[in-house]
């Protein structure tokens, strides 16, 4: 392995050969094996369901990719909107609460999407408080008056908008800080106010990291069921379990999630051909700090009304009720059995996250130094778990560990008459395994972007003062690194932390986590029981999602420093 | 040399604590449709009194039959749990299951709520019926399912999803009484008759009767139970606007599903297994579920409690099970041919 | 000629600190200015008072007759009709020049813009890769692209942020000429900020000495090099050592190196003790010269050895002396004055 690290920073290839052979071929295997569960769900392709094919394209495939692309456009563009303006106001404007609000707009990002869409509905639905007040403020009758239907194509956009817009924010917030002010002042001497400047100079700066929050945020909304089916919109998600469970053929259902794969496919090259243009974006590489501009009267509630809507409309509100609820229910719920799950929640998210930042970083460092097509091809494959519904990587997490379960069965028998049975199957390994598959996406484009910032000069700078690769990397990358890895590791363990499907199905007998316990209790449709176990993830989500922001903010260049 | 190799391995794979890699202790495996919090405390129970351990993993159904296909031979599981047949029916003709013979099961349990052959038995009982607003609604007006389609009722009936289980069994069992086509009329029907574009849960139908935004629903009895004892007040205050009623008594009787349980094909804890189907099936536990769930049991002579006494009696519908299951998939074409979302 | 920059009593203050300190100074139109101080002078600061991006505590700035910063109002940058050079030119990336160009030629008529980008192709020699993207041109390309973005719109005053900074060193003095000729021809009025006093006096025509936020002479470069009017602008500008001595006269003062005098009244009461400016070119190596001073260094400078003397007291001077006069080190030489600019400061302390 040394020999593997050795020559990702050696300047002289024929000695390392051997080694480079080897990374890759590590690499691309490792690929292949997270890309198991799609080629599982591909295979399904070999099984014939005419009938069924036949079925849905006289009835409801249209309506699945229609809906499927309203809910993605819907969602790309509030995200958008509740993403970028927040971003830039924080970043380039001082009024009141600016400070908390750099950190509390990436609050929602701590609530499971399902969880805001139950609390949403039992808030606005026409039995709900609102409505309520409405009815006896008024007078009114239900229909006597318009009220939205949360439980809408609109509500399951504004649903998910809310709890996915932190990745927007996120993403874009580091790319004006990132931005060199330079650019922007030269804008401003040129003729441009400050609204010319924004969309003519720093978004178009800023698109192509735009771009790949995007990417995550549309393959979290493809991903989406218990939002959707709460709501009753039949999306290609909602299609595919309900081919599966109502119409028993989970060969078309299969089938159905791999044509869902075609719209992945479009969403990472998008995000590719984005980067490709990034390479080109930072043509300075002086940083003149940001001076932030004082908003003052009108200007400065408007922006202060602007930015806590988010935070407002996708956390406060929210907890506030799961707060209710909870104190109603929680003498009964909160006990060691809770607090077992939420020891095991805790548990799980946090190996995932570090496994995941570890993998991340194997395959970042070997895409770095050998851009191989086939490499990239097979990174990419790896990522692609990312879209796809959790119960549909579950099974295509099942199928490869029976197999390789029997395998090793059939060995132990041959060689030890001992029979070892499903030795993975239905263990941590394999929830873990799933973790990877899906998640994989999200530390791989952290980590990818902060080795990025790594420039090969500065390898061969460091090799050139004595540094062998792993002072290198201990001196050099890992202090500069250290952001990103750390966003990684909280990214993936929030991730994990709301995770559903893939922990349900293929979790071992008697184990349990806060995500379950709040699904299952809500799916019964008692809210408030399902408060405890939602608030508990959210609290648990929290302290990272702080620290995130936190640590992002620390990250402008010339912080603490004025010239 | 050879065996040090062996001892090792077996070391490293008992890291994984497959449960089937340790010693047979007296356990049951169980993998369940239904909820943790609507089963476990009945293990506990179960527990308590044999000694028997038992271990659960809950999901949804479907996805619960796959890891048992999966799996195969080798699966640890003994027992699935389903909260509807058409998922029984679904693991009997993967060949997942198989059938137990037991006179305290059969007795217990009446023969239209168990397979003929043994593959699985009803363990409780969950009734799909009409609940109606009492201010706007009196009980004369209705009388069946098919009678949901007329004229009067435009815009006015909530249904939730037909990706729902138990609107597909209804279906089904429609489809197994009346034929295709007429239920394809009937369901189009019903569909004319919708108040709005199904969506939410049984809760959630219930609430739109109660505050007015249709007249009559199609829901599980549990649901309207449990909002009456709801700690939320406005659940509470909408179970209290509504009634219920229990269609076609004058025919066929109203539908009924179940909740059952079968022995898995891999069962590697068969005695056990059915001690705790036995269990599942006893007075007390079938007490428990009417108390705890609002679920009728499927034993008959149970005492059960006020909420459901106050249901009244009722007539179910008699249909051989084992149809909601074959008519399932039907049904949900149906549907979707109908409109139905 | 008007008046195209007047700073009028310029203060800054960041947190307190005082970054500029009562800075006034005016700027004819067509005339190109600079700035020149150590780093950390407050020269850049100055220079974003006058574009609108700082805003003082008190003094006016005015552009060409409107006040455009007091302590109350601040038109904003883009309403000042400033073009700005950065020090990294800010390109923007995600544009090719040609866009660039035009970014600041909004106001201009579709016609009229590609007139004024013809022009400036033109003036500026960009025409090759006018469709190609900053990321692909060298440094002096961004440059002159950066400059053609400024000057597009014909600003009334041209900003420029230490525009040869990160630029080869043998090529700051012929660029600065350049850039300067191109904005004589376009009739530019620039203010520049640097600390390179060659490249200021190959571009300005009046030079600006600032440190620690003050404003210290505002004059040509002879002025500044001949007759400073601080110790600080002498010891900052060109090259020379402060020789203690004694006013014995009206126009004399007695020095180690004898007595000097010069060709103004000093205006210094006899028996005072000063300082005498002495710059290299005022030693002149002379073999008859009675006067000795000790070779300590010697720097080649190709026409000329720069020689750092020590005189009988063990002090320090220079001495610029033809090449073809090679002395080793250690060994005396002879040497006499010939100061044309006699010029001294009350000594320090």
């Amino acid at each position: 392995m040394s020999a593997a690290v050795e020559m990702l920073f050696s300047a002289t290839p024929a000695r390392t050969n051997m080694a480079r052979h080897l990374y890759a071929s590590v690499l691309i295997i490792v690929s292949l094996v997270l890309a198991l569960p799609l080629f599982a769900v591909i295979s399904s392709f070999l099984i014939p369901a005419p009938d069924i094919w036949q079925h849905l394209l006289d009835t409801v495939l249209k309506e699945y990719i229609l809906n499927s692309l309203i809910l993605m456009l819907g969602v790309a563009s509030l995200t958008l909107v509740l993403g970028i303006i927040p971003a830039w106001l924080v970043t380039m404007c001082n009024f009141p609460l600016s400070r908390t609000l750099e950190w509390a707009l990436l609050l929602p990002l701590a609530i499971p999407a399902y969880i805001i869409a139950y609390t949403y509905t039992g808030i606005l639905d026409a039995s709900g408080p609102v409505q309520l007040f409405i009815r006896e403020l008024t007078g009114w009758q239900y229909g006597e008056y318009w009220f939205p239907e949360v439980r809408s194509i609109g509500g399951a956009i504004t649903m998910l908008s809310f709890v996915l817009y932190p990745y927007i924010y996120l993403i874009s917030r580091a790319a004006f800080i990132e931005q060199s002010i330079c650019a922007l002042e030269v804008a401003r001497t040129l003729g441009c106010g400050p609204y010319k400047t924004f969309f003519r100079v720093a978004l178009p700066l800023a698109r192509p990291a735009i771009i790949v929050g995007l990417s995550l945020v549309l393959m979290e909304t493809l991903a989406d069921y218990g939002t959707v089916q709460y709501f009753g919109i039949a999306t290609f998600t909602t299609g595919i379990f309900r081919t599966w469970f109502g119409l028993g053929s989970s060969a078309a259902a299969a089938q159905l999630s791999a044509l869902l794969m075609l719209f992945i496919v479009v969403l990472i090259y998008l995000e590719y051909w984005s980067r490709k243009q990034q390479r080109y974006h930072h043509t300075s590489s002086r940083y003149s700090t940001l001076t932030q501009k004082k908003l003052r009267g009108k200007y400065a509630y408007f922006a202060l009304v602007l930015c806590c809507l988010p935070v407002l409309l996708g956390f406060l509100i929210p907890v506030f009720f799961l707060i209710k609820w909870a104190l109603l229910t929680y003498p009964r719920v909160i006990n060691q059995h809770f607090l077992n799950m939420m020891w095991n929640s805790i548990m799980l998210a946090t190996c995932a996250a570090v496994i995941a930042t570890v993998l991340a970083l194997f395959m970042a460092y070997g895409k770095r130094r050998m851009s191989s097509p086939l490499i990239r091809i097979a990174v990419n494959l790896s990522g692609m778990g990312y879209a796809i519904p959790g119960t549909v990587i579950a099974v295509g997490v099942m199928l490869p560990f029976a197999w390789l379960d029997k395998l090793i069965d059939g060995f132990f028998r041959a060689h030890f008459d001992y029979s070892t049975g499903l030795l993975l199957s239905g263990t941590l390994v394999a929830v873990m395994f799933a973790y990877m598959a899906r998640f994989l996406a999200v530390s791989l484009k952290t980590v990818d972007a902060g080795l990025a910032k790594i420039k090969p000069s500065m390898d061969e700078a460091g090799r050139s003062i004595g540094l062998n690769a792993s002072a290198l990397i201990r001196k050099v990358h890992m202090p500069m690194m250290r952001g990103s890895l750390l966003t990684a590791v909280l990214l993936v363990f929030v991730d994990v932390l709301k995770e559903l499907p893939a922990t349900l199905i293929l979790r071992p007998f008697n184990f349990n986590t806060l995500a379950i316990r709040a699904y299952e209790l809500a799916n019964e449709e008692r809210l408030a029981d399902a408060a405890c176990p939602s608030l508990a993830i959210v609290l648990v989500a929290i302290i990272p999602v702080i620290y995130l922001s936190r640590s992002i903010s620390m990250s402008r260049p010339g912080h603490d420093y004025r010239p | 040399m050879y065996m040090k190799y062996k001892s090792l391995l077996v070391i490293w794979g008992s890291f994984f604590l497959g449960p089937q890699s340790l010693a047979q202790v007296d356990e049951v495996n169980i993998y369940s449709e239904r909820k943790e919090e609507l089963i476990r405390p009945l293990l506990d129970k179960f527990t308590t009194e044999t000694g028997i351990k038992v271990n659960l993993v809950t999901g949804e159904g479907d996805a619960l039959i796959k890891r048992l296909e999966i799996e195969g031979k080798d699966s640890p599981a003994d027992l699935l749990l389903a909260t509807d047949v058409a998922r029984l029916y679904r693991a009997k003709s993967l060949e997942l299951l198989q059938p137990v013979q037991s006179d305290i099961l059969v007795n217990a349990i009446p023969a239209n709520f168990r397979d003929g052959e043994g593959y699985w038995y009803g363990l409780s009982l969950r009734s799909r019926v009409i609940v109606y607003a009492k201010a706007r609604v009196r009980p004369e007006q209705l009388s069946t399912y098919e009678a949901m389609t007329k004229p009067e009722w435009k815009g006015k009936v909530c249904v939730r999803s037909s990706s729902n289980p138990y609107n597909q069994s209804l279906v089904a069992s429609m489809i197994a009484r009346m034929g295709v086509e007429a239920t394809e009329a009937w369901a189009s029907g019903l569909v004319q008759n919708f108040a709005r574009t199904p969506k939410g849960g049984d809760r959630d139908q219930i609430k739109a009767v109660a505050v007015g935004e249709c007249d009559i629903a199609l829901v599980n009895t549990y649901y309207l139970g449990g909002m009456s004892h709801s700690e939320v007040v406005d659940e509470k205050q909408a179970a209290e606007k509504v009634a219920l009623f229990w269609p076609n008594q004058s025919d066929r009787g109203a539908h009924f599903n179940i909740s059952g349980a079968g022995l898995t094909r891999a069962a590697k804890h068969q005695d056990a297994a059915v001690k705790l189907l036995e269990f599942l099936a006893g007075d007390e536990a079938q007490a428990w579920y009417a108390e705890m769930n609002f679920e009728f049991p499927v034993k008959s002579g149970i005492a059960v409690g006020e909420t459901l006494q106050q249901w009244g009696n009722y007539i179910a519908d008699d249909i051989n099970l084992d149809q909601l299951g074959q008519y399932n998939a039907e049904a949900v074409r149906l549907m979707d041919r109908a409109g139905w979302k | 000629m008007t008046t195209a920059l007047e700073l009028k009593n310029i203060s800054v203050a960041f947190d307190r600190l005082r970054i500029i300190d009562a800075i006034t100074f005016a700027l004819r139109e067509g005339d190109i200015g600079c700035l020149l101080g150590p780093s950390g002078c407050g020269k850049t600061t100055l220079l974003r008072t006058i574009a609108g991006f700082e805003s003082p505590f008190e003094g006016e700035v005015w552009i060409r007759g409107v006040r455009v910063s007091d302590n109350k109002h601040l038109v904003p940058v883009e309403q000042r009709q400033v073009g700005m050079v950065f020090q990294d030119y800010a390109l923007f990336p995600h544009m090719t020049v040609k866009q660039n160009i035009a970014f600041g030629l909004q106001d201009f008529k579709g016609h009229l813009r590609e007139v004024r980008i013809r022009e400036l192709v033109e003036l500026l020699e960009i025409g090759e890769f006018l469709n190609k993207y900053p990321h692909r041109l060298s440094g002096g390309q961004q440059q002159r692209v950066a400059l053609a973005r400024a000057i597009a719109s014909k600003p009334r005053i041209l900003l420029l942020d230490e525009p040869f900074a990160s630029m080869d060193i043998t090529l700051r003095e012929q660029l600065a000429k350049e850039v300067r000729n191109i904005l004589k021809q376009d009739g530019i009025t620039a203010v520049l900020v640097s600390h390179n006093q060659f490249e200021a006096f190959a571009m300005a025509d009046i030079v600006g000495v600032i440190n620690e936020g003050r404003l210290l002479q505002w004059d040509t470069a002879f002025n500044l090099y001949h007759r400073p009017a601080t110790s600080y602008v002498a010891d900052f500008v060109g090259e020379g050592v402060f020789l203690s001595g004694s006013v014995t006269g009206d126009r004399e003062v007695h020095t180690e190196l004898g007595v000097i005098t010069g060709a103004m009244p000093l205006g210094i009461e006899q028996g005072t003790t000063v300082e005498v400016l002495i710059r290299p070119d005022d030693i002149i190596h002379d073999d008859q010269s009675e006067l000795t001073a000790r070779v300590t260094d010697k720097a080649f400078r190709g026409a000329e050895f720069l020689y750092t003397l020590a005189l009988g007291s063990g002090t320090r001077v220079l001495s610029l002396v033809p090449s073809h006069h090679n002395h080793p080190v250690n060994e005396d030489i002879g040497i006499r004055l010939e100061i044309d600019h006699l010029v001294v400061f009350p000594a320090r302390g």
